[in-house]
């Protein structure tokens, strides 16, 4: 018997101070008459990793933009660090990390690291120091003459993250900070992050890997049509959306000749998958209609419910293209 | 396989408008521009060539002359100026500014003692004076032509006989020979390079849809550098650049071909500056209306190319038709090439340089106004 359980939020950050860092009330957008966010409201505790989620078009980049003063909102407020922002008003303190591979590729590492640390603001006399220590922190010292075309996937996804956090802003902004790379260069973008935490920086990131929001955010939003249809930590959010229970996954010898009551299929039959409230309660009973029907039980697998099922559960599994 | 493939083209043509322009509109526009120029070349709608005439001898043949040359549909003849409240006959001190100056391509002078001699065969004849301006080598050609059939009125009255040499002429070149101070080249050099300008500063433009695809522009427009700043930035790398690409061109044309360059500095570095700021503004222009670099890289051909060719930069405006010479007016090359003629043949003053560079300096206010409008798409949403 094999029980798989997810992993706990990271521990890497400090612990979470009290007062958002950043607040977003209301939000409302629309493009065209395209809604594009729809009275979305979220929080970032200061020194917090929080993941926004989200199926494809539900407005998680349209809320980072509005936070990064590229959107202006129809209605509703941001505020950094308890100062209601205004669309064109300058943001010092926060840090955007593009989802694009926004960096110049003909210049090398430590060309894009200084343009960027420039017009971030940062001073001519600290700048060196800094875009060293971000060649450090990237893993590119030994690279960072090379023009930035010639990088790995990975190595691209690092700089994009150091050149949007040289002017070392207190929340930082990443959209989709590990999409397409391998999950060696995402362990160590990870690493990059827990780093920046431990500098005090407060992270929000969206992601569609949920695996990765569930094992690495303290605390996770899903939003969907332009609105946050949950907010909290995963135990949160599996409490409230699925309660208590498991997902007990039995693989079979054979395929039976019936439906069996109370099972569903998966993996096209092979593996009948039931939701119970206490496993020790209900396990033999399951096993035992099983036998009932003529099959034997092969292996048993206890899932404890997880962001994945927690985020089909509220956005549905209908495609949304 | 073959009519897959041929399939995966036809579709990708058929759908891809910027190719298609280039494969059928680009060629037929410049086939009709050749054609608007070259292909209506008879002498109805050859240029009226302007003619300045000094009228020393002041005989009745000279006069004669004179007016026969005025009445010639080919030419427009001037022989007085306006002085004071009225007008006074032209002098061959004024008639030789007036070339000078690119007012006239040609002037004749008709000196004393021409009326007593003609028509004088056998060496016995005064020769008429041709002031020509070398730059227009066509000109006092067609004039030498027309002063026969004239003369050849005068004595028969009858314009259609062959004209005979009844005038014998005395040509003076006032800007100096062509071949010998490069002047030549530096009309091609001035072409050329301001073609290429269009062309480069198009494609530095593009690179704002580069930053766009790529996200960069974006992120730079996430900091406190706002629009203004950004095109302001691009506008002036690219001014600079296209300045460096023209004085290539022209040093170039010194080392090799023995254009005049230190001699006409100044000149050479006010339209320079003036040129590549248009041309910088222009191609800001271009890009901040395209959407894609495909787009762009399709238009700015196309504009460019039927720019180059109306404003002088295939082939010498003066050799086009007086109206074709007009619609050269409206391009941009026209008004650049006009300032590198004036300082390089005509040895102009600065001062006088004052319309092309008043035309390119609004040019240039216009086309980053007009960017800096196109550009507010890229602004906050």
């Amino acid at each position: 018997m094999t029980v798989s359980t997810p992993g706990e939020a990271a521990g890497a950050g400090p612990p979470i101070a009290a007062g958002p860092v950043l607040r977003v009330a209301d939000a409302h957008k629309a493009f065209g008459a395209v809604p594009a966010l729809a009275g979305a409201s979220l929080t970032l505790a200061r020194g917090e990793l929080l993941a926004l989620l989200g199926p494809n078009g539900a407005g998680k980049t349209t809320l980072l933009r509005a936070v990064a003063g590229r959107v202006r909102l129809d209605r509703g407020t941001v505020e950094l660090a308890g100062r209601a922002l205004a669309a064109a008003a300058p943001r010092r303190g926060l840090g955007i990390v593009p989802q694009e591979i926004a960096l110049y590729p003909l210049l090398n590492a430590r060309e894009n690291l200084e343009v960027f640390g420039r017009l971030q603001g940062v001073p001519p006399p600290a700048l060196h120091e800094r875009v060293a220590e971000a060649l450090d922190w990237t893993g590119l010292a030994d690279r960072a003459r090379e023009p930035v075309k010639n990088f790995s996937g990975g190595m691209k996804r690092r700089l994009n993250i150091a050149c949007g956090v040289l002017h070392q802003p207190d929340v930082v902004l990443l959209d989709e900070p590990t999409v397409g790379v391998d999950p060696q260069s995402r362990e160590r973008i990870y690493e990059m992050l827990a780093v920046l935490r431990a500098h005090g920086a407060s992270l929000l990131l969206t992601t569609h890997q949920l695996e990765e929001a569930e094992a690495r955010c303290d605390r996770v939003v899903i939003i969907d049509h332009g609105k946050v249809i949950a907010a909290g930590t995963l135990g949160e959010l599996v409490e409230r959306t699925l309660g208590g229970g498991r997902t007990v996954v039995l693989t079979l010898d054979r395929l039976p000749r019936e439906p069996i009551a109370g099972f569903a299929a998966t993996d096209g039959g092979a593996r009948l998958a039931a939701e119970v409230a206490d496993v020790g309660a209900e396990l033999p009973a399951l096993i035992e209609r099983v036998r009932a029907a003529g099959c034997r039980v092969e292996d048993v697998e206890v899932r404890r419910h997880g962001l994945h099922e927690v985020f089909l559960k509220l956005t549905g599994k209908e495609l949304r293209e | 396989m073959i009519p897959t493939l041929l399939r995966i083209a036809r579709i990708s043509l058929r759908r891809d408008r910027v190719a298609q322009i280039m494969t059928f509109v680009l060629p037929v526009a410049f086939f009709s521009i050749f054609a608007m120029v070259f292909g209506r070349a008879s002498i109805e709608s050859m240029p009226r060539i302007a003619l300045a005439v000094v009228d020393e001898d002041r005989s009745l043949a000279s006069g004669q002359l004179v007016a026969a040359l005025k009445a010639d549909s080919s030419l427009r003849v001037r022989d007085s100026v306006r002085a004071g409240g009225g007008r006074a006959a032209l002098d061959r001190a004024r008639a030789a500014e007036l070339v000078r100056a690119g007012d006239f391509p040609a002037a004749v002078v008709i000196p004393s003692g021409w009326g007593a001699a003609f028509p004088g065969f056998g060496g016995t004849a005064v020769k008429v004076d041709m002031l020509r301006d070398v730059s227009d080598p066509v000109a006092s050609q067609v004039v030498v032509g027309q002063l026969q059939r004239a003369a050849a009125r005068l004595l028969q009255g009858d314009a259609a006989s062959e004209p005979m040499v009844l005038v014998a002429t005395r040509v003076t070149d006032l800007l100096g020979d062509p071949k010998r101070s490069g002047r030549m080249i530096s009309f091609y050099a001035a072409g050329i390079a301001v073609m290429f300008l269009l062309f480069s500063c198009a494609s530095g433009g593009g690179a704002l849809l580069d930053e766009q695809e790529s996200g960069t522009l974006e992120r730079v427009l996430s900091t406190d550098v706002g629009m203004g700043t950004l095109l302001a930035g691009k506008w002036l790398h690219l001014t600079l650049l296209g300045a460096l690409q023209i004085l290539v061109m022209f040093a170039w044309g010194m080392l090799v071909f023995g254009l005049d360059l230190i001699g006409h500095l100044p000149g050479f570095a006010v339209m320079t500056a003036f040129t590549a700021a248009a041309a910088a503004g222009f191609g800001l222009v271009l890009a901040t209306a395209c959407r894609t670099r495909q787009q762009l890289s399709g238009i700015a051909t196309l504009v460019i190319l039927v720019m180059s060719a109306l404003g002088g930069s295939m082939f010498p405006r003066f050799l086009m038709s007086e109206e074709m010479q007009r619609v050269g007016l409206l391009t941009f090359n026209a008004w650049a090439l006009d300032g590198y003629v004036k300082v390089f043949w005509r040895e102009a003053p600065l001062a006088e340089l004052w319309p092309q560079l008043a035309v390119l300096a609004a040019l240039t206010a216009a086309f980053l106004a007009i960017a800096r409008l196109l550009a507010r798409r890229w602004e906050r949403a």
